[in-house]
């Protein structure tokens, strides 16, 4: 009886210590995060008026959504234009990340130097510094310099025309040239995906590839057959990663409708219902994407 | 048989040439901007428009950078900035440490959901609190306890209070690395630990800490590059400080007021970029063996 006891107070000492560890988040997640979010929600639905000492809440319905849909000029094209760039430039990311992480893994001359030069966008990522760049100021330089122009760097007018010519389908061709204009910014973007997928590569045991190849499995057999099913599970993080980090970044469009407009344009509410608009499709997106995930996951023997 | 060798041998040949040409080629792209950055920084405007300047300047100059520093107000930022990454890195660090080590290394009731809103964190994008955020903060008044509540904006302490409880820029991913470091490590250190004596916090930061240095470095580099790169907080709390990322936002209407529309003012930007970046690059110049190497034997989320 009293070892019994003794037993069940161990265990909810362990629970009681492992709340005490999680109790800062929970702290936090309660007053810097779940209190916003709620505030947001009724933010969207009103009209703020800001006071010395506070702010006023003016309830209009759902007029700030209806504004936003129907009479807002930029709204439309802005949401449009993000769910479009997302969707086209993730697949590009991880395809990108995938390989360019392959190739850091294996063995060459100067990998260090390598590794080094890839991860260097997670550190140059600086918000500020694209910003100044967006505003034409690098492209301007860049063709002062005459650099860019003589390499022809960036354009590729003359590919471009070849491919033109070879009456592909044109959505294809929107699409490459799309991903060749993007370039600079793809691998930027890839930084962390890289970074993931390379130390799932790594945390591969070197002792399953020599077994492999004592039974006679060739390069390409091993790498679809140990080296991809390996690291799945962290592919998929990483297209997590990768359409967070593309519909949270700061520059781009909508993301800076919802800072401008409330800062600047119609107010605090109006900002609140994009921002849930947005919310809203952000959390179909990745349902949709995990669904198909888990899907084709657990469609593998 | 030896027909065989051969072509082995020359596809072997043909795919590292490949993978130098890809390796170079990214790594150009990658380092052309910096690289025109830097040799433009050093030009007088003359250079700009010569045909025949070609990356090295003919007349070298460090009068875009004195200018930068003068419009960014260097001095006064570097150190205001400086002084919020190491601190507000440390406490995320400290605090995302102690969160994931609780959610690698206990059961307890409602875990899954925990993680799961950690999760969720990190998924909500943060401009969709941005506004209550900063009204909180503007008259911070936790559950009526102040009155009319104070004006934490301009002070560290929003980013304090945000990094104390892992909810600052991006700690649900620190929780998280953390958590799968932790929740990696064998059981035979900690319960070593407690036979001799140990609590459950004299622990984790006597054993457990001292074991998990690589992660520790990783999280660290990341929270403090993050914090020194980030301009969407720096904003919200800290508008009318001197601050880095601020004044490199500021600096384009700044240069247009002090010296009008003049191309002159893509010089002294890129002078600027540049000694916003350099601390970085000079850091991860020091760093990058440790850091690339703890990255591979955290196995980050292994």
């Amino acid at each position: 009886m009293k070892r019994k006891r003794s037993v069940l107070t161990m265990k909810r000492r362990k629970y009681l210590t492992g709340l005490m560890f999680v109790s800062p988040f929970v702290v936090g997640f309660i007053s810097f995060f779940l209190y916003p979010f709620i505030q947001s929600i009724v933010f969207s639905f009103n009209q703020l008026e800001l006071t010395p000492s506070g702010y006023i809440l003016h309830y209009v319905g759902f007029t700030n959504y209806h504004d936003l849909l129907f009479v807002h000029p930029n709204f439309r094209i802005a949401y449009t234009e993000t769910l479009v760039q997302t969707l086209s430039r993730v697949p590009a990311v991880l395809i990108f990340s995938f390989f360019a992480a392959n190739m850091l893994n294996q063995r060459f001359k100067g990998r260090t130097v390598a590794r080094v030069v890839f991860f260097l966008p997670v550190i140059m990522g600086a918000q500020a510094v694209l910003a100044l760049q967006s505003q034409d100021y690098m492209q301007k330089a860049m063709s002062y310099s005459k650099i860019g122009a003589e390499l022809g760097m960036f354009s590729g007018s003359e590919l471009r025309n070849y491919l033109m010519q070879l009456q592909l389908p044109e959505g294809f061709l929107k699409y490459v040239f799309n991903a060749a204009d993007s370039v600079p910014q793809i691998i930027n973007n890839s930084g962390i995906p890289i970074l993931i997928m390379l130390a799932a590569l790594q945390s591969i045991p070197s002792s399953i590839y020599e077994a492999a190849s004592i039974e006679g499995a060739t390069k390409w057999e091993c790498f679809w057959k140990i080296t991809f099913p390996m690291i799945l599970p962290m592919i998929m993080a990483s297209v997590i990663y990768t359409i967070v980090e593309s519909f949270t970044s700061p520059y781009n469009k909508l993301v800076n409708l919802i800072k401008s407009t409330a800062w600047q344009g119609q107010g605090f509410g109006v900002s609140a219902a994009m921002s849930w608009f947005y919310f809203i499709t952000i959390a179909i997106v990745l349902a949709v994407v995990m669904g198909i995930m888990s899907r084709s996951s657990s469609s593998r023997p | 048989m030896r027909k065989r060798v051969r072509l082995s041998k020359m596809l072997a040949g043909s795919g590292s040439l490949f993978r130098t040409v890809m390796i170079v080629g990214i790594g150009f792209v990658i380092l052309y901007p910096l690289l025109v950055q830097i040799s433009s920084a050093f030009m007088a405007p003359g250079d700009l428009n010569d045909p025949t300047v070609h990356w090295i300047p003919k007349n070298t100059t460090l009068d875009n950078f004195n200018k930068a520093i003068e419009a960014m107000r260097y001095g006064r930022a570097f150190r205001n900035t400086l002084l919020l990454s190491l601190t507000v890195s440390i406490v995320q660090l400290v605090s995302c440490t102690f969160i994931g080590y609780g959610f690698a290394r206990f059961n307890f009731p409602g875990k899954r959901i925990l993680l799961a809103l950690v999760i969720l964190t990190l998924i909500v994008p943060p401009q969709m609190i941005m506004v209550p955020l900063f009204l909180n903060f503007r008259f911070f008044n936790p559950l009526g306890l102040l009155g009319k509540g104070i004006n934490l904006l301009g002070s560290f302490w929003p980013y304090l209070m945000m990094g104390i409880t892992g909810t600052g820029v991006k700690n649900a991913l620190f929780i998280y690395i953390t958590r799968q470091y932790f929740a990696g490590m064998s059981d035979s250190l900690e319960e070593a630990a407690y036979i001799d004596g140990a609590g459950s916090i004299r622990t984790f930061f006597q054993v457990m800490v001292p074991n998990a240095g690589p992660v520790l470095v990783v999280v660290f580099l990341f929270s403090f590059v993050w914090i020194w790169n980030d301009m969407f907080y720096a904003q919200m709390f800290l508008t009318g400080t001197d601050n880095l990322a601020l004044a490199i936002a500021d600096l384009p209407i700044l240069t247009r007021y002090l010296y009008g529309d003049h191309e002159r003012n893509t010089l002294i930007h890129n002078a600027a970029t540049l000694l916003y970046i350099a601390p970085m690059l000079v850091m991860y110049s020091f760093l990058q063996r440790f850091f690339i190497e703890s990255i591979e034997k955290t196995g980050l989320v292994g």
